[in-house]
Order: C-alpha cells, then sequence, then structure tokens
C-alpha cells in the first residue's frame, strides 16, 4: 500500500476528563458578582456536583487531542451508505453564529423575529419545491422524529374518518427507524419481503394490505440503492383499501429535480436535512427531519405553522386538527437555516446534485463488480450494494475489509446493511467525491480485494494505524462500564 | 458550483466506464410516471457574498443581545459561551463525522460522549445517562413511555407546572398509546401540589419539573417520600435549566428514578429554540429500558482503554418494532458542546456560576418588588419568577419593546388564570445596571 492516503503521524495520548486538571482552576471567565448574596433554604440546596476543574488551556488540549482520533468528511471520504455523507460547506457556520440568529430566543414577540420566521416559510416552500407535496412541517428533530411525526399523521387520518387501523406495512429492505416509529404510535408493523429485484411488487403489497392497516412506510430508493419502479402500482393498492403512502426521504439525494414525490403516489415524506442538505452531522447529529404531506393531509401536520400575513410572518397555532408539537420549540431551527443556505447557494442546481452523486454510485458500481458480488445486478442509483461472497472462499468477511480500508485512509461504508443482503457492503459516495477520489477508493478495494486472496490475515487483524485496534465490544455489552 | 468537482471531461470518462451515453441516461430506468414534469423552480443560486449580504439582512430583523436586553426564559436561557466552546466545536473531525459505527476511528467522539454520560450523571445524581435525546420535551415523553414499559400500568400524572410545551409534546406521543394522562395542580406557593395523588389509583409516573416552569424550586425529596406508598410508581423529574443543580440538592440525592430535561444552557446557542439538547438519566436498574444510545468503556487488541457504542441490542436498528425508542441520529454535537462547557466551567465554576444567577434574579424579583410589582408565589426560585404587574405594565411593556427590551413573558395566554402575570429571568448575562435600568423604565 505505497500510494495511499492513509498513512500514520503523531497524535497524543489524553486521559480522561477528570483524569487531569486540579481543584480550584477555572476555564471559564465568570461575571463580577455586582449583587449581594442572597439567601436560599440550605434543605434545598446540595454540594455541587463533582466536576473536575481544569483551565481554559487543558481544555483546548483536551478535546483537540480528542478530535485527532475521529474520522470526518473534511479528512477524507466517507462513503457511508444512507447517511449521505456530503461536504458541509463552511459558509453555513458562518451564516448560523450571526447573533441575530444563534442569540434568538424562541419567544421572542413575533414582529422581533421576522428573519427567523421568513426562513422558515420559505425554506418549507422549497422543499415543497422540490418533493412536489405542497405543505411541509420543519419541527421533527431528526429523520426517526419526521418518521413518528408520519406516523402520528396515519393515526388521525384514520381516526378522523372514525376508524382506527392497527397495521402498518413495512418493506424488509426498511431502516429499523421505520418499524419502530410504527410501533411508537401503536401500529404493528407487518414485514413485506422484497423480490428477486430487491423491489416490492404489487402482488405482495396487495395480499397484505386490508381496511385494518393505515398505510405504507417505503424508502425510495430503497436501501440497496434501487429506484421502487413498482411504487404507482403499490401506492394504487394501499389507496385502493383506504390507506397512506408514508415515504421514508433518507436517500432524497439521488432524485432532487428528476423525481415527484406526488406523482408517485406519496401522502406523507420526511426529508433529512442533515443528509441532503448538508448540514453537518456532528458526531451523530443534530439533524433536522422536515415532513412534506399532500393538501389533504395539511390540516395534521404540527403547530405551530408558520403563516405570510399582510403584517409579516406570523406562527399560527389555530389548527385543531394537529397532531400537536413533537419539539418544545419550532425544531432545529439552526440546522434548518444551514439547509436553507444549502439551497439558496445551488438553486436549481440540486438537480445536478442528485445527477453527480448517482454518476458517481454508478462508477463505483462498475469499477468494483468485477472483484465484489453485486446481488442485485441493476442501475443502481446514489449507493450501490456488494457482498463478501466472493472473499468467503478466504474467510474474509465484510467486518475485516472495512476494518482494512481504514488503514488505506477511508471510512468504511455502511456493513451488514441492509439486514436482506447476508454482509452486506452499502457505498454512497455522493456528489462531493471527485474522479480522483474516487479512483484512489476503487484503487483501495482492488488492492483489498487482492489482499483477501494472498494474505487474509493482514484483513483480520486490521486495522492497524489507527490509535487503537480492534475493540473488546462483546465484553462493553457483557459488563457496561457507562460512566467513569 | 464550488462544490460540485466535476469536469466535463470527468464526466466523459465516467460515463463511458459505465457504458451510458449522458447523465439522463443514469435515469433512464425510473418509470415515465413518477418524474417530474417540469425543472426545479427555485430562485437563482446566490454566490457566497450575496448569502452573506442576504443572510445578515434577515439576521438584523432579529433581536438579540447585545443590542436588545431579553428578560425571558421559559426553557430557553441567555449564558456567556466562552470563544473555546464555539471554536472547538467547529474542529471539523467532531463537526462533520457521523455517529461512531467503527470505534477505531471515532475514538474522539466515543471518549467525548462517554465524559458527557459521566459528567450528567455527576450533575444528576444518577447512575447512568444517555448520548441525548432531541430536547427537554421529547426527553420528558420519552420518561414517561419508559415508565409505562417499567411498571406496565396506563396513567401518568404530570405537574401543570412543567413547561407547556413539553407537556403538549407528551399529550401529542401518547395520543396513539391509550395511556392517561393526568395533569396535578399547582398551589399557591407556585409548588406541584400532590394533596389529590391517592386519588389517582395506580400510576406509572409522577412527573415534576424543578425548578419548574414558574422557575420555583419544586420540593423534590418530600415529593418522593410522598411517592414511596407506591413502590411501582416511578418519579420523573424534568429540568429546563440544569445550571441550577449547580446550586441545588440534585435530583437522584431526592429519589428521582428518571432525571431528564433541557441542556441548551451549557454552551448551545439558544438559535431560535433548537438544536438543544434532551439530558436523559436514570438509575441502573432500569438501564435495559432505556432509550437512546449509550458509550460504554472496553479495550482493544493490545489492552489499551477504548471506547464503542454498547447495548445497542435495546436500540432500533437491532430491535426494530421491539427497540425501546425509534431515536437514531441524537444531538451529538450539543452534546460535544455541553461537555465542553461543563468541563471549562468545573465544579468550583459551575457553583459560583449558579450562586450569581440566583443572586441576579433575586435582586431583579426585589427591585420589581419596590416598583409595585407583586410576587404570587411564595417558594424559592432560581433564575426566573412571576410577577403580578401593575395595570400600566402591559403597555410600558410594548413601549419598551420598541426600545430594544423585551421585560419578561405574559402567562395569561398559557394559563388563563394568571392574567397581568409574567414570568422574567436574570441570568448572568444581565447585569445589576442592567436591572437598574429596566426598574427605572417601568417605574417611568
Amino acid at each position: 500500500m505505497t500510494a495511499s492516503v492513509g498513512t500514520t503521524g503523531l497524535i497524543f495520548n489524553e486521559p480522561l476528563l477528570w483524569e487531569r486538571g486540579a481543584k480550584g482552576r477555572c476555564g471559564v471567565s465568570l461575571p463580577r458578582q455586582d449583587v449581594d448574596h442572597r439567601p436560599l433554604d440550605p434543605t434545598l440546596t446540595g454540594e455541587g456536583p463533582d466536576f473536575p476543574d481544569l483551565s481554559e488551556v487543558d481544555v483546548v488540549r483536551h478535546f483537540t487531542r480528542l478530535s485527532q482520533w475521529n474520522f470526518a468528511v473534511d479528512s477524507n471520504m466517507y462513503p457511508l451508505g444512507s447517511c449521505t455523507m456530503k461536504y458541509n460547506p463552511k459558509t453555513h457556520e458562518r451564516q448560523a453564529a450571526l447573533p441575530g440568529f444563534a442569540g434568538a430566543h424562541p419567544l421572542l414577540p413575533q414582529k422581533l423575529a421576522q428573519g427567523a420566521l421568513k426562513i422558515m416559510f420559505q425554506l418549507e416552500r422549497f422543499l415543497a419545491e422540490v418533493t412536489g407535496l405542497p405543505a411541509v412541517s420543519l419541527q421533527p428533530a431528526a429523520g426517526s422524529q419526521g418518521e413518528l411525526t408520519g406516523m402520528l399523521i396515519f393515526y388521525a387520518h384514520h381516526k378522523a374518518n372514525g376508524r382506527p387501523r392497527s397495521k402498518v406495512l413495512i418493506p424488509d429492505t426498511a431502516h429499523g427507524t421505520n418499524p419502530a416509529s410504527a410501533a411508537l404510535c401503536g401500529f404493528k408493523a407487518v414485514t413485506v419481503a422484497s423480490n428477486q429485484r430487491g423491489i416490492l411488487s404489487p402482488r405482495a403489497v396487495a395480499d397484505l394490505m386490508d381496511e385494518e392497516t393505515a398505510g405504507i412506510m417505503v424508502t425510495n430508493p430503497n436501501t440497496l440503492g434501487l429506484f421502487e419502479d413498482n411504487i404507482r402500482q403499490v401506492a394504487e393498492v394501499v389507496h385502493a383499501k383506504g390507506g397512506l403512502v408514508y415515504a421514508d426521504g433518507a436517500n432524497m439525494n439521488a432524485i432532487m429535480g428528476i423525481v415527484d414525490m406526488a406523482e408517485m403516489g406519496v401522502d406523507i415524506l420526511h426529508l433529512n436535512l442533515h443528509k441532503t442538505f448538508s448540514t453537518p452531522h456532528g458526531g451523530g447529529g443534530p439533524g433536522s427531519g422536515p415532513v412534506c404531506v399532500t393538501q389533504d393531509l395539511e390540516r395534521f401536520l404540527p403547530v405551530p405553522r408558520v403563516v405570510e400575513r399582510p403584517e409579516g410572518y406570523r406562527l399560527s397555532y389555530d389548527h385543531p386538527e394537529s397532531i400537536g408539537k413533537v419539539h418544545a420549540f419550532y425544531g432545529n431551527f439552526g440546522i434548518v437555516l444551514r439547509a436553507y443556505s444549502y439551497i439558496l447557494s445551488l438553486g436549481p442546481d440540486l438537480k445536478r446534485v442528485s445527477q453527480l452523486a448517482v454518476l458517481n454510485a454508478s462508477y463505483i458500481k462498475a469499477a468494483l463488480q468485477d472483484r465484489f458480488h453485486l446481488p442485485y445486478n441493476r442501475p443502481c442509483m446514489h449507493e450501490c450494494v456488494f457482498t463478501d461472497k466472493y472473499q468467503e472462499a478466504s474467510k474474509v468477511t465484510t467486518l475485516d475489509m472495512a476494518k482494512r480500508l481504514m488503514d488505506y485512509g477511508f471510512h468504511p461504508p455502511t456493513i451488514y446493511f441492509p439486514l436482506v443482503v447476508h454482509g452486506a457492503i452499502m457505498i454512497e459516495p455522493t456528489e462531493s467525491e471527485s474522479k480522483e477520489t474516487l479512483d484512489a477508493f476503487i484503487a483501495a478495494m482492488h488492492a483489498i480485494a487482492d489482499e483477501a486472496a494472498e494474505s487474509p490475515q493482514l484483513l483480520r487483524s486490521a486495522p492497524r494505524n489507527p490509535k487503537v485496534s480492534r475493540l473488546d465490544e462483546t465484553a462493553a455489552a457483557r459488563k457496561p462500564c457507562l460512566c467513569g | 458550483m464550488r462544490y460540485l468537482p466535476h469536469t466535463p471531461e470527468e464526466i466523459a470518462e465516467m460515463l463511458a466506464r459505465i457504458g451510458i451515453e449522458s447523465l439522463d441516461g443514469l435515469f433512464a430506468h425510473i418509470p415515465e410516471d413518477c418524474r417530474r414534469k417540469t425543472a426545479l423552480n427555485l430562485p437563482a443560486p446566490l454566490t457566497e457574498w450575496e448569502l452573506n449580504a442576504h443572510m445578515d439582512a434577515l439576521a438584523d430583523s432579529m433581536a438579540a443581545s447585545p443590542r436588545h436586553k431579553i428578560f425571558m426564559g421559559a426553557g430557553s436561557y441567555e449564558h456567556f459561551i466562552p470563544e473555546i466552546i464555539r471554536q472547538l466545536l467547529l474542529r471539523a473531525e467532531f463537526f462533520t463525522a457521523y455517529t461512531p459505527y467503527q470505534p477505531e476511528i471515532s475514538q474522539g467522539t466515543l471518549q467525548t460522549i462517554y465524559e458527557y454520560q459521566t459528567l450528567v450523571t455527576r450533575l444528576l445524581g444518577m447512575d447512568v445517562a444517555n448520548a441525548s435525546m432531541y430536547d427537554g420535551a421529547s426527553a420528558l415523553a420519552e420518561a414517561l413511555l419508559m415508565a409505562v414499559r417499567i411498571s406496565k400500568r396506563k396513567t401518568v400524572a404530570v405537574s401543570r407546572a412543567i413547561h407547556p410545551s413539553y407537556r403538549r409534546v407528551v399529550q401529542t406521543y401518547f395520543a396513539p398509546t391509550g395511556v392517561g394522562i393526568i395533569e396535578l395542580p399547582y398551589g399557591a406557593d407556585g409548588r406541584t401540589d400532590l394533596a389529590a395523588i391517592g386519588d389517582f389509583g395506580e400510576l406509572a409516573a409522577v412527573a415534576l419539573q424543578s425548578p419548574n416552569f414558574f422557575g420555583c424550586i419544586e420540593n423534590l425529596g418530600t415529593t418522593a417520600a410522598s411517592l414511596n406508598a407506591d413502590p411501582k410508581t416511578l418519579f420523573v423529574v424534568a429540568f429546563s435549566e440544569p445550571l441550577a443543580y449547580g446550586l441545588l440538592k440534585n435530583p437522584g440525592a431526592c429519589g428521582a428514578d428518571i432525571v431528564c430535561g433541557e441542556g441548551q444552557s451549557f454552551g448551545i446557542p439558544r438559535s431560535f429554540g433548537g438544536p438543544g439538547l434532551g439530558m436523559f438519566a436514570t438509575q441502573m436498574q432500569y438501564l435495559r429500558n432505556m432509550p437512546g444510545r449509550l458509550v460504554g468503556q472496553t479495550t482493544d487488541q493490545e489492552g489499551r482503554r477504548g471506547f464503542v457504542l454498547t447495548l445497542a441490542t435495546r436500540e432500533q436498528h437491532i430491535r426494530r418494532e421491539r427497540a425501546t425508542s425509534n431515536i437514531c441520529t441524537n444531538q451529538g454535537l450539543c452534546a460535544t458542546a455541553a461537555t465542553m462547557y461543563m468541563a471549562a466551567l468545573g465544579g468550583t465554576g459551575i457553583r459560583r456560576l449558579a450562586r450569581l444567577n440566583h443572586d441576579r434574579a433575586e435582586y431583579l424579583k426585589h427591585a420589581l418588588g419596590g416598583a409595585g410589582f407583586q410576587a404570587p408565589f411564595a417558594a424559592p426560585t432560581f433564575n426566573e419568577f412571576v410577577v403580578r404587574a401593575p395595570e400600566e405594565f402591559s403597555r410600558k411593556r410594548l413601549a419598551l419593546m420598541d426600545q430594544g427590551t423585551v421585560a419578561g413573558l405574559p402567562l395569561g395566554d398559557i394559563y388563563p388564570e394568571l392574567k397581568d402575570h409574567y414570568l422574567f429571568c436574570a441570568t448572568e448575562t444581565i447585569t445589576k445596571a442592567d436591572m437598574d435600568t429596566l426598574v427605572k423604565e417601568v417605574i417611568a
């Protein structure tokens, strides 16, 4: 691996926070005590938390060193399938840090909050344009809360029709959040098997769809990176029995400007602003999971809604059929304004984003399919799914290859998901990666395929370059040590 | 477009490798009836400089300190955020990573979250804290759902002195579950009135907020003792101002089973209400019923200390419809900010800062008392409090608003019985001079 981008370098050991510092240090400039101390009932007060006392330098060194143990999009390609690890523009951080936004209290009188309300109103319109679904709420704080909002709308819709329903259909390729969100709303999750082509067949859906079933949750493109070609017919089957179609928009990055969700028969869709609209993933959030619905279902959206009135933008609570609230305020506004900045920076070029995301995945698929088993050899969308079948003879697994990829300087793809594919390797390059980066990734994957055949032990003992080697996850779960 | 690296030549080479003639050809397999018929009708792209000007103008229309003085908390608090937190958070290794699924190259995030979990348990006096929930409101909803799972009971009791938005979120989450929600009234002193608690039968949980929405510090120890009669009822303590626990006896010491709340005060800008930070902690016996991610300590093959995501069998990606929650992406970066903030303050600093918040708010309470405002609730408060205003205040408040001061939050719309009552807040960002100016203007 001579020309690999991955290498080793000087990083630092760093103890836990409470293993450093000295009593009496403080890393914060405390404001002066300009008023008298006032007594407080001593039965209500305590000792205060046992936090370590650190200086400003202690804190800066600590977190700088920890940060250097992380892989990130800004380091190199991060092809984590289904997560859309695209580049996060730096200008978004400038916008989010503007004092007028960062310092805005959510309960400001509305005439003092027109800028934020305008951003929310306009972003809703932009997302409606991109999806084809006319009514939008930005309130859900992440994708799975968007799903929950969608399921609450399923419940509210059927209840308003006088007949609550008990089941929801979910394909076997779905993200785990789908059945968990349905269950949170009291629905029984009924699994629909995908067909030999990796997608839903209208017949399989028709066999399960009945008038006890509230609807279906579909991810399109699905988690195999395949477009659900039969979605229109599936939607017709579900609608004919009075059900609703929920689309998980986690994979929207494949189809902006190309597909119309309303035409497809979708009634409710959530988006992940932290995926498609390029807001930073932050080591696991915060995200934002807006929900887009048809005109018919608009009345159920969470409150408050942002409305435009002659005197300006207003928050409106007067929606008696609304499901209520899923967030204390209006959702993750700080993420919303980054997505708004992203759309303003690209405009109609969002279509080009999707075209290039699909181009990149298709290029990887073409370049790797001789060396890695492709369970569904069909045109892929924004991601492609391989398996470890060709490496089985060498007793090398998907996990081994993923770990070895770290030594070559790449973040591994999503592995062992979707569950319907044995040993899945799910690669989503995103449009951010240039041809030369893709070529380097492809070369690394080819080298790994060679190593699997020639020196499999190298893979089984990988990774070697990161700060730690493989960690004992079984011991961590058997004897949980969750705080120090 | 500067985010899209492909040159026309590269696109041509790549298409040739794939065996397709044009970018449109990549989508040829999509059925005609699913396609968009029109081009995206979005504004033309802005340059970086045009975007700056556009956003500056929008931000300019917002009322924010230091230009404005906002004497309002109610679940979103202004605290100074040290510059180190802003800069350390922008380290791209934290900022542009995702959920640490691959622990060997995510130790920075994993150790940080382990430290977060530890500091939160120390703050709240609990055994175990998760890696974060969305916000205080959904954390409370998840806590009550967890209590329903543990107790297998069908009714929860929620104090009316809990943040009204948190209660609305609980109602929304519970609508399809068939679980009943009883509202506990607040008493004359501004604390939850538990006198009728015995009348409600078998309760899964009793939930209080402390300091509560009125800023009043609940008597958690007494409440826990009164719940002892029914050991299956879980005591859930919520909060919207975690800084209070720099000074107050922690909920764990008072007998709480689940503690949940909003962590925005810890180094996270208010950002018009989000992103914030749902903090969530419980006792070890309830660990397996807990929602959300957990980071645990382990060792690598050479015996070196390291950290991994653990106990994932509770979570949606393994357990699917039988998971303890549907949460996946949480508020990781906000938890990171809170860890940095708690570390920077330290045990000595958090106590002094909490004390200052209390003292400043007490000063304002007394100064407003001298200006004809009455304090309707006798219970001690932390950094916010309710006053009943003289009649002419509502007009003065509007005039003050035009001068850039937001003098309290009117409560009449939320609590009809509290017409003419306002919730005021003073943190360490509000100086004595600011408060003196406010009182002078109110009297004038």
